[in-house]
């Protein structure tokens, strides 16, 4: 049998995505061997910083019975002395059952599953893809509503977020009408806009998030990075006009729910989180069961 | 211009070959990037010759490529129609035609194309070689999922 590896979100199928949320949804509710994957090791290949992520992923292995391996930090390592990637993973397969790679260049993970001899998932390689966190989405989604037949906002920098991009690929696969909300020159990218209208998908851009603040069912927020703007004045400028509130959310659907990958800045004002709409709290925690998934499909 | 003299022009333009391959039809002005598909570079021993911008009946104009004592193989004439579809290709033996064939659009292309995209892995000294999916909008980059709509030739490795 080929060694199956996640790399992107559009290598799943619609009853694909489905199987692996039914069964991060098993797993919440507790119904699973804890020694499903005793004796296994998971090499954690983080070439980039990360928290979330890393952590749920040891945590998933940790709650299956198997072990985590590290490779540090990058100046702890072999790449530090000018390996390749390439020779890095014919090595750590040696050593693991699996590996999950973080990297800051695109299409490291589809690389990376070129050279191993054990499956690899991709924790986020640069602005390319992020599966891990797209299907968490979708299952924090599914906690609240059925997926299809929503209204989805994206508020935030769409043309360089990784999981904008990601999950509004995932979401073409559902009946679902995307809204999105973006600084100038941040817009979603025309050539994703365009492949995702072309399997189907209602998009509408907007200006201001109060246009479409009492239609959306599911506010997807990303952050603006302050590296994208000319100085600090500009900034602030812009991501105060993209600031949700307390008061934008007096107007919303009492169903709506509010998601965000995190870290946080200043996208979301803390006095949200009390609100009945938050959920990011809840995203972040759902990373374990999905990621529990996600392990047992490669490795079982 | 009579039709001698235009023979004779024709004849100082294209003169045969004895063995070989005549890449005809080529879209004007196009020549040189078949060239560079090629992979024909100052140190190849071939004689090559090149018209330019020739008249051409369907096409207008057109280019022709005559290599010498090299017979192309199919993986490089279909890398020639990502540039020029029209292009037919002769492979010439004792001043005749032996074969004669259109190129056909490969449906992946690998070495061929650099990824425009800077942070691409295929762009680092990681042992690989670029791969692309030939696609309706353009060329997919099988490594960062990169698409490029336009100017290939401008990518050629």
């Amino acid at each position: 049998m080929a060694t199956r590896h996640i790399i992107s979100i559009g290598d799943f199928d619609r009853e694909e995505i489905d199987r692996l949320l039914d069964h991060a949804a098993q797993i919440e509710k507790k119904k699973y061997d804890e020694n499903a994957l005793c004796g296994k090791i998971l090499a954690v290949l983080f070439f980039e910083p990360s928290t979330r992520t890393r952590m749920s992923f040891e945590s998933a292995m940790a709650r299956l019975g198997g072990t985590s391996l590290s490779v540090g930090s990058v100046e702890a390592c072999s790449m530090a002395k000018g390996e390749t990637l390439a020779d890095t993973i014919r090595v750590v397969s040696g050593y693991a059952d699996a590996i999950v790679i973080r990297h800051p260049k695109e299409g490291a993970a589809r690389l990376a599953a070129e050279f191993a001899t054990v499956p690899v998932i991709n924790a986020g390689d640069g602005a390319g893809q992020h599966p891990s966190q797209t299907l968490l989405d979708l299952y924090t989604i599914r906690q609240s509503m059925p997926i299809d037949g929503i209204d989805i906002a994206l508020i935030g920098d769409l043309r360089y977020g990784r999981t904008a991009h990601s999950l509004a690929s995932a979401l073409s696969l559902y009946n679902v009408r995307l809204h999105t909300i973006s600084p100038k020159g941040l817009e979603l990218p025309a050539a994703m806009a365009a492949s995702l209208a072309k399997k189907g998908m209602e998009i509408i851009e907007h200006d201001d998030i109060k246009d479409v603040i009492d239609t959306v069912d599911v506010l997807y927020v990303t952050r603006i990075q302050r590296e994208r703007f000319p100085d600090s004045a500009s900034y602030f400028n812009v991501a105060s006009s993209y600031r949700i509130t307390p008061e934008l959310l007096a107007g919303a659907k009492k169903h709506l729910i509010v998601l965000h990958p995190l870290p946080r800045v200043d996208e979301i004002d803390p006095r949200v989180d009390a609100s009945t709409h938050a959920r990011y709290f809840e995203q972040s925690k759902n990373g374990v069961p999905v990621r529990m998934a996600m392990l047992m499909q490669v490795l079982q | 211009m009579t039709t001698t003299e235009s023979a004779e022009n024709e004849g100082l333009l294209v003169r045969r070959i004895k063995n070989g391959t005549v890449i005809d039809h080529i879209d004007g002005g196009e020549a040189l990037n078949v060239v560079k598909i090629l992979g024909i570079t100052g140190t190849t021993q071939e004689a090559l010759s090149i018209a330019t911008n020739v008249p051409s009946r369907n096409m207008g104009r057109k280019d022709i490529v005559k290599l010498t004592n090299r017979e192309l193989s199919k993986e490089e004439v279909d890398r020639i129609a990502l540039i020029s579809p029209r292009a037919t290709i002769n492979i010439i033996r004792n001043f005749k035609v032996c074969e004669k064939k259109g190129v056909e659009i490969p449906t992946l292309i690998e070495g061929l194309v650099r990824c425009p995209n800077p942070g691409c892995i295929s762009n680092t000294n990681e042992p690989i070689r670029s791969r692309f999916k030939v696609l309706p909008e353009g060329l997919h980059c099988c490594y960062c999922d990169w698409v490029i709509t336009r100017d290939i030739t401008g990518h050629i490795i």
